[in-house]
């Protein structure tokens, strides 16, 4: 069971920071804001075994709160509508850059479970047959790879496999 | 249900429902330790499943979508996330 250090925050933060880096994403650049919250996915992933989203009431069970595993289904339509996720871990460019700072934002997870996106009506293209790969897509990203099976881990996002839909 | 409570300036009854890992949640309790105002909270996440459902059924009274953190204040005014404008107005 992984403990709350403060190594371990240092770890976590500095393993958040290169992967966002590299994926054009960006941490918020408040320190002690962001590692409040590394702080909090540490105390997630302790008891729960995953890294639940700080500021949402997880259920404890991997398959409900999937869609609220950081970075969660929800990330990349809060940063497009208000230039920060809901907890405020991942920030826009112009956040980033501090020329605007991150406010508190409605959660636009669906109450309702059956609308989650994990237990949302899968709806594949049609045209597969004609293609060579079936097409998988990421819940969190977007990010598509035509393969035979989803990658293990998302090389944008890094979100396991078991967050893959077939899209075609 | 086990209220945490923090004395301060009485501006009536303010309860603060909140999540122990939430950073928003922590600013609101900085702030209202900043006001110097009296409060209950209670971090939802560390109660056991019995509590957790008696206290989410009371925040789902005041806050349907069951958000953190939520504030309610003389059992009539809810705030839903941190708008430190709106407490500052209500409690300052």
């Amino acid at each position: 069971m992984i403990e709350i250090t403060k190594e371990n925050i240092d770890k976590l933060f500095a393993k958040l920071d290169s992967d966002t880096r590299k994926s054009s994403y960006f941490l918020n650049p408040d320190s002690d804001f962001t590692r409040e919250l590394v702080e909090g996915l540490i105390a997630n992933e302790s008891r729960y075994g995953y890294q639940a989203c700080p500021c949402r009431l997880a259920a404890g069970d991997r398959n409900e709160d999937i869609d609220i595993i950081c970075p969660c289904d929800y990330r990349d339509a809060d940063l497009d509508d208000f230039g920060a996720c809901y907890c405020a871990l991942y920030v826009s460019k112009d956040i980033a850059e501090g020329k605007t700072t991150a406010q508190p934002l409605p959660d636009r997870r669906p109450v309702k479970r059956e609308e989650r996106p994990q237990f949302r009506e899968k709806k594949v293209g049609k045209g597969y047959s004609e293609l060579s790969h079936p097409v998988w897509r990421c819940r969190v990203c977007g990010y598509l790879a035509a393969r035979d099976e989803p990658p293990g881990v998302c090389p944008i996002c890094k979100a396991t496999k078991d967050r893959f839909d077939r899209f075609m | 249900m086990k209220y945490e409570h923090i004395g301060g300036i009485n501006k009536g009854k303010v309860m603060l429902f909140a999540l122990s890992t939430c950073v928003w949640c922590k600013r609101t309790k900085q702030l209202l330790n900043t006001l110097g105002v009296e409060y209950d909270y209670i971090f939802v996440d560390q109660l056991q499943s019995a509590e957790k459902q008696e206290t989410m059924g009371e925040l789902e009274k005041w806050n349907p979508r069951c958000s953190f953190p939520t504030l309610v204040i003389n059992d009539d005014k809810c705030i839903v996330g941190f708008k430190e404008d709106e407490i500052r107005a209500v409690l300052g």
